[in-house]
């Protein structure tokens, strides 16, 4: 696996785990999608039948823990890579991709509640093609929001095996994109909240400290090619 | 029990013909509400006991428009001294003692005074009324209140010749309200009509829903509701009324004056900058419904604002 910086020395890895606990990649393949099948599905018993596991207004509640969880997942993806270099566990890697592909998994259902369930886009008689223009032209945080799912799209793309292959080191430099989205993504969520910023302002210091361990990471890794 | 079916689907489930039929009788009985004084305790769905029957002669209501529920009435709604979440007031709210409470109403009037709660409601009629409720979020609720003309009140006060404002304030005990430990607004929270908005008839000084108490969520003992406003103008708790000379301040006009402004008069024309205001979700009903001009109640309040540019009076 090379000397990546970060990576600890000779120690080998914590616990001494060189592969994953059993079960785990089944964990991390199910649970995702499990959570963002599960909101929908809530969702959608809410509406039809009138239950109300998601509370009084499942549209928003079911809206909000979509978006909430595309930032969740999309963390957890930036979060491999430090993880495994504080910890050694190399076998995390593999994870990485599957995990930004199920944030774009959630954020294609938070588009699609917000568009036909919350504005109601040609669902109601009331809201046609001139409430969506001006939604995506004129309001700052709907821009933000779509400009990282536009962004998300051909990250997901090209998120196979065969892509990563044929895109050689172009694939890296494509896939950085995803420091861009992840700022958009807590920008979207900030600019969103009517005036309490507690649940935005955290996220954005954890994805600070996510950035942070990078920047580190990396003039370390400089400095011992210079050494 | 509470979403129509989506449009796509055939299927009509028990629920969406006892919400079919419950449409049908609001839109006979609003008809007749509006001519005679019609109750829309008939609406009650008979299967849930723990609801209780809304009470009240409906005012402004629409074809379609039925009370919305107990649940959603008193477990739904913005009251940030218990919490900015919409379910926080109710969880929060719970212990929160209003006996005893003291109103004071002050400034420009003949008669100042503190009045225990009692005293200060003892003079007026009681009255039950069903009204629209708008929210600047862009969702909305019927709710039968209880509660006084706040005119009543006026009155008796005697303002002086030159007040122009009234200017209200909710109580302030960060030990009780757990939301004042929070800079989220400037506490504690203050709101402000215009004298003759005040005196409108429509407006009132509500004390219960339901019939009942008012739950300490929705604003308990004493909450303001002016039904063509949006919501956040029903200031909750309210422990001072003031009659004062200039436009007063309002909490959400300080926090971010380009969305909230001082009139927040319902208006479908006048989008907030971060959503169209043209249409709205009724809680406990899936379709959108178009926002009315000063939600509904236009005939009665319009000429109030006669002249004004409500795109720059938002």
């Amino acid at each position: 696996m090379g000397s990546r910086s970060g990576e600890r020395a000779g120690a080998g890895p914590w616990l001494g785990l060189t592969q994953a606990p059993r079960g785990f990649a089944l964990v991390v393949t199910l649970a995702p999608p499990l959570i963002v099948f599960g909101i929908v599905s809530v969702l959608l018993t809410d509406l039809f039948w009138g239950t109300r596991l998601l509370g009084t207004d499942p549209v928003k509640s079911g809206e909000h823990l979509l978006g909430e969880w595309t930032i969740y997942l999309l963390f957890a993806s930036l979060t491999i890579t430090p993880l495994r270099g504080i910890t050694g566990w190399n076998w995390l890697a593999r994870h990485r991709r599957t995990l930004g592909l199920y944030a774009f998994l959630a954020v294609v259902f938070h588009f699609v509640v917000w568009l036909f369930l919350d504005l109601q886009f040609v669902v109601s008689d009331y809201v046609g093609w001139a409430t969506l223009e001006t939604d995506l032209t004129k309001r700052p945080y709907i821009i933000v929001g779509m400009t990282g799912l536009l962004l998300m799209t051909p990250l997901a793309i090209t998120s196979t095996q065969g892509m990563i292959r044929r895109l050689g080191r172009r694939w890296q430099r494509l896939h950085r994109l995803v420091y861009l989205i992840a700022v958009l993504g807590v920008v979207h969520w900030g600019m969103s909240v009517k005036k309490d910023l507690t649940e935005p302002v955290l996220a954005a210091l954890v994805l600070a400290l996510l950035f942070g361990w990078r920047i580190v990471a990396s003039r370390r890794r400089r400095a011992e090619r210079v050494a | 029990m509470r979403y129509p079916i989506l449009p796509s689907s055939e299927i009509t489930s028990e629920s969406a013909y006892l919400d079919r039929r419950r449409f049908l009788t609001a839109a006979g009985l609003i008809g007749a509400g509006l001519v005679g004084a019609g109750s829309l305790q008939a609406l009650t769905p008979t299967a849930d006991l723990a609801q209780p029957k809304p009470l009240g002669k409906p005012y402004g209501l629409q074809p379609g428009d039925t009370p919305t529920s107990w649940e959603d009435v008193t477990g739904y709604n913005n009251f940030y001294e218990f919490g900015t979440g919409k379910e926080d007031p109710r969880e929060n709210a719970q212990g929160f003692r209003t006996k005893p409470w003291t109103v004071r109403v002050d400034g420009l009037v003949e008669k100042p005074g503190n009045y225990a709660l009692e005293d200060f409601l003892k003079p007026s009629v009681v009255e039950d009324r069903i009204y629209r409720m708008r929210c600047v979020e862009a969702w909305s609720m019927v709710i039968p209140w209880r509660g006084i003309m706040l005119a009543d009140v006026l009155k008796r006060a005697k303002p002086t010749s030159k007040a122009a404002f009234v200017e209200f304030t909710t109580l302030m005990d960060p030990a009780q309200m757990p939301g004042q430990r929070y800079p989220v607004l400037e506490w504690p929270y203050l709101e402000g009509l215009r004298l003759d908005e005040a005196m409108h008839p429509l407006t009132l000084l509500a004390t219960g829903v339901y019939g009942r108490d008012l739950p300490p969520q929705n604003g308990a003992p004493l909450r303001l509701v002016v039904p063509w406003k949006y919501g956040f103008k029903g200031i909750k708790s309210i422990v001072r009324i003031r009659l004062v000379e200039r436009m007063s301040r309002s909490s959400w006009m300080v926090a971010i004056p380009s969305e909230y402004g001082f009139y927040a008069n319902v208006n479908p024309a006048v989008d907030h900058p971060r959503w169209s205001q043209a249409t709205e979700r009724r809680i406990g009903n899936f379709r959108r419904i178009p926002t009315l001009p000063f939600n509904g109640y236009a005939d009665q309040v319009a000429s109030l604002y006669a002249g004004m540019d409500l795109r720059k009076n938002y």
